[in-house]
């Protein structure tokens, strides 16, 4: 079944159905993202963009259905084999490690691509002094390439909220994605702060991370995004550009319906 | 011709488990009412059960009081101790993290036990029995009358409780609280007094529970712990909030107690039920009545 | 380990080194050598705790029950058997890290009140086993005649000796701990106590964290129950009860529950309190015990360490310069 037309599809989403209970939060949502892109998921409150976010990062089983990440089977394991595999996400309710400093919450995403245990780390074996100094390197870079160095070493939960929603980003992406997903990355920020996190977003594409988001601010949507799903109800109702999307007429329906 | 039968072995261990059982059942009442109404977990229940034997043998053996009479004063003075702890300690502590909660429930639980030793020493307490008369012959098996009472209160414990927890707009309102206790305050309910209630209620059905078993088995400082961890274990077996669930459940830990002291080894009957505590929790801490999706939602 | 580390180990370390010398000076108090040996083998139960509890956040009632399993497999080991004791603690050792292991698989699925109950159940269940197999335990009247320890083929017999070599291995547990909090596994255990579902987002396995942490404070625990044994040689199922476990939480909580030193210092100190100052009230022993732990847990959750001043001078962990640009 992975021998599919659209092998080069960096996400597959095929026939994903989400319920709780009686609830059906995802209905059968097939969708392929391709690499390199920033992919928009859009959609009234309560049409399952989080929940799908959720499915893909293995925070939630779909109830039925499969996600694939180039090719291979990705649900059904545990979310931290799944970020291993290069699936990061930030939270739209941040979800930062407070008490320990902005420095440290990068360091801390650096996890999955290093080793040490408690006996290599509690002995101090040779290998993991190096690799705790290559820690806080590349942390640092990471925390340069979003413009937070000179925060580095305060307490995250001291920041204002823009701050750390961008310290969100930079822990994603020091796990080294592939695909990120931001999730209303947008939220609680002012107008020049959404320009810069549109700047922001696009300069993670070009590392050759693709990016997706899930946003209701339609103008940041607008400008920054390649592609654009739109969901309905647990249901997907259109795909297409930002101008297709723009004009596409159940799309409008959608959203003057909610009104 | 007291001819010894399987059959009345049976019944006789069926008797006495049930008996416990149901006091099992009454602490894990006493478990649900305060997580229904808080999500918090009581580490001190056990305590108001002792405190409740403790007071009663007081109120009888000091004042002379007639033992119905103790039973009220018991009760009362144990709700009273529920409303100093959450009036006092709780309610200041509310926010500070369950894992500080169950800490300082903790710590309330072995500061009663260590004032219950300081005044009644560590000697056991009775009570004489609520009725006299002999024990009632069934089928060669025992029946103590002082098991009929605490049957008939248990009884009408579960029974109010439904009552008012269904009909009684207080009772409706405490639940509301535990569902969502901002919208429950926007709405107009006194959470702070749902709390407060919640906590005297439970202190004084555990008290109630610690008076009808005293007769039976005796009451002494140290019992509160093993007694709150087996009724948590009818809480959790039954499905926490669940007030059916929590009396089938005291009933399975009693025979299970009392089954395994008649033919397996009488000085493993305490660790029957905490095995089958663990159990419940490992592999459906939902409980048998709870709903697996609704366990997902609850904050443990 | 960072400087502030570096400075208190130069200084609590000295403390511990002199204090059996200045002490032994005065008959009063020359018997705080035999305290000071209790409170480093309960340092080595609480180093655990604070491992398990302040830094990864799951709560244990049942460290007396891993303490426990040490010392009666060292006792039985050794006393039934006739095992040397070095050779007893590894195996007490290893029973301990395999029962933690099994129960802890399942028990730390659960969290906060769930967790805290079944830890507790466990607990208590080993201690009703403690007392009920009498063949093996000796039961409520207690394990005898169990040997004492030598080393380099002397006995230790002197209360200093046991002093030293007991401190020294609290030391070596502590350098252990130390350097594990301030590394990737350190972070990881903190980040599971702050966000455990963000934390596995970002790629920690935080099931396996636990259970590891979980079984690194049973292993403490039970190199401090056979050290116990041997110290007390007999034991009594009293020892490893639930008020045992209460007491090590109160040790920790007491000196801060986020500090590996907070724990070492709690513990002396309630050490102190119940072998020395408290045995006048030896009737309000469980009281006071309750109320420390509600006015700590209400009014200094950070215990005596978050009291200490902030260390003076600028928290300076190098940044090292970004060398690319990140671009």
């Amino acid at each position: 079944m992975d021998s599919h037309d659209f092998g080069k599809a960096i996400l597959e989403l095929e026939d994903i159905t989400m319920q709780f209970g009686g609830i059906t939060a995802l209905q059968g949502v097939t969708y392929q993202v391709p690499p390199d892109v920033i992919q928009a998921v859009i959609g009234p409150n309560g049409a399952g963009k989080t929940t799908l976010f959720h499915c893909i990062s293995g925070l939630l089983q779909p109830t039925s259905g499969c996600v694939r990440m180039n090719g291979h089977r990705i649900n059904g394991l545990p979310p931290h084999r799944i970020t291993a595999l290069g699936i990061a996400r930030t939270f739209q309710h941040v979800a930062l490690f407070k008490s320990m400093t902005v420095l440290e919450n990068v360091m801390l995403a650096r996890h999955p691509r290093t080793h040490s245990g408690f006996l290599a780390t509690g002995f101090r074996l040779p290998g993991m002094r190096s690799e705790e100094k290559q820690i806080r390197e590349s942390a640092a870079c990471f925390l340069d390439f979003v413009g937070l160095e000179d925060d580095a070493h305060l307490e995250a939960g001291t920041l204002p909220l823009g701050k750390q929603k961008i310290l969100e980003i930079a822990r994603a992406l020091a796990t080294e994605p592939r695909l990120v997903l931001l999730d209303e990355p947008a939220g609680g920020l002012n107008m020049r702060e959404t320009e810069e996190l549109g700047e922001l977003i696009r300069r993670i594409r070009e590392k050759g991370t693709t990016v997706m988001l899930v946003e209701h601010d339609m103008n940041l949507i607008m400008e920054i995004s390649d592609r654009i799903l739109v969901l309905h109800y647990g249901r997907h109702l259109a795909t297409g550009t930002p101008v297709e999307i723009k004009d596409h007429p159940a799309v409008i329906e959608a959203y003057l319906g909610e009104g | 011709m007291t001819e010894h039968t399987l059959a009345m072995d049976i019944l006789q261990y069926t008797i006495s488990g049930l008996t416990v059982g149901v006091i099992y059942a009454m602490v894990a009442l006493g478990y649900n009412i305060i997580y229904n109404v808080t999500e918090i977990i009581n580490f001190a229940q056990g305590e108001f059960v002792m405190l409740g034997g403790l007071f009663a043998a007081f109120f009888v053996g000091t004042f002379g009081m007639p033992i119905h009479f103790a039973f009220f004063s018991a009760v009362f003075t144990t709700a009273c101790v529920g409303l100093i702890m959450e009036r006092f300690v709780i309610r200041r502590a509310r926010n500070t993290g369950v894992l500080s909660l169950i800490i300082i429930t903790i710590a309330i639980s072995i500061m009663l036990k260590g004032s219950a030793m300081l005044w009644w020493g560590k000697d056991p307490y009775s009570l004489p029995p609520f009725s006299s008369g002999g024990p009632i012959m069934i089928g060669g098996a025992a029946l103590q009358p002082q098991a009929l009472w605490i049957f008939g209160v248990s009884a009408l414990v579960v029974l109010l409780l439904t009552l008012f927890f269904r009909r009684s707009v207080y009772g409706k309102a405490m639940l509301a609280c535990a569902d969502n206790p901002g919208a429950a305050r926007m709405v107009g309910i006194p959470v702070r007094q749902m709390v407060l209630l919640s906590f005297i209620l439970s202190a004084a059905i555990g008290a109630a529970a610690g008076v009808v078993i005293t007769p039976i088995s005796m009451m002494e400082y140290d019992r509160g712990a093993m007694l709150g961890l087996k009724g948590f274990g009818a809480a959790v077996l039954g499905g926490l909030g669940q007030f059916f669930g929590a009396l089938v459940a005291g009933a399975i830990l009693g025979l299970a107690e009392s089954f395994c002291a008649g033919y397996l080894s009488s000085g493993y009957k305490d660790a029957v039920a905490l095995v089958l505590l663990l159990l419940a929790l490992f592999f459906k801490p939902e409980g048998i009545f709870g709903s697996g999706e609704a366990a997902k939602l609850k904050k443990f | 380990m960072n400087r502030k580390d570096w400075l208190l180990f130069l200084g609590v370390g000295l403390f511990i080194g002199v204090f059996p010398l200045v002490v032994l000076q005065f008959k009063a108090v020359s018997h705080y050598v035999d305290v000071m040996i209790f409170a480093g083998i309960f340092s080595l139960v609480c180093l655990g705790l604070s491992m398990l509890m302040g830094f990864a956040g799951q709560i244990s009632m049942a460290q007396a029950a891993f303490f426990g399993i040490g010392a009666y497999a060292s006792g039985i080991l050794t006393s039934r058997f006739g095992l040397n004791p070095w050779a007893a603690m590894p195996v007490g050792v290893a029973l301990s890290a395999s029962v933690a292991w099994l129960i802890g698989i399942p028990t730390l699925r659960l969290k906060g009140h769930y967790l805290a109950m079944a830890t507790l159940g466990f607990g208590v269940i080993v201690h009703i086993i403690l007392g009920e197999e009498v063949e093996w335990t000796g039961g409520p009247s207690g394990l005898v005649d169990i040997p004492g320890l030598s080393l380099f083929g002397r006995p230790v017999t002197n209360d200093v000796h046991w002093y030293y070599l007991v401190w020294g291995i609290v030391f070596l547990a502590l350098v252990f701990c130390l350097h594990v909090i301030h590394s990737r596994v350190g972070r990881a255990l903190r980040a599971i106590h702050e966000e455990e579902t963000a934390a596995e987002a970002m790629g920690v396995p935080t099931a396996r964290f636990k259970l590891q942490v979980f079984v690194l404070s049973a292993v403490f625990a039970a190199v401090a129950g056979s050290l116990y044994t041997h110290y007390v040689t007999c034991l009594n199922p009293g020892s490893f009860n639930l008020m045992w476990s209460i007491r090590f939480l109160l040790m920790v909580m007491v000196g801060g529950m986020r500090s590996l030193w907070g724990a070492i210092m709690g513990t002396v100190l309630l050490t102190f309190v119940g072998n020395e100052w408290l045995q006048v009230f030896a009737d309000f022993e469980v009281l006071i015990y309750g109320a420390i732990l509600l006015v700590v847990a209400m009014f200094f959750p950070g215990g005596l360490v978050s009291l200490v001043p902030r260390w003076p001078g600028p928290r300076k962990d190098p940044i090292p310069a970004a060398s690319d640009g990140g671009s």
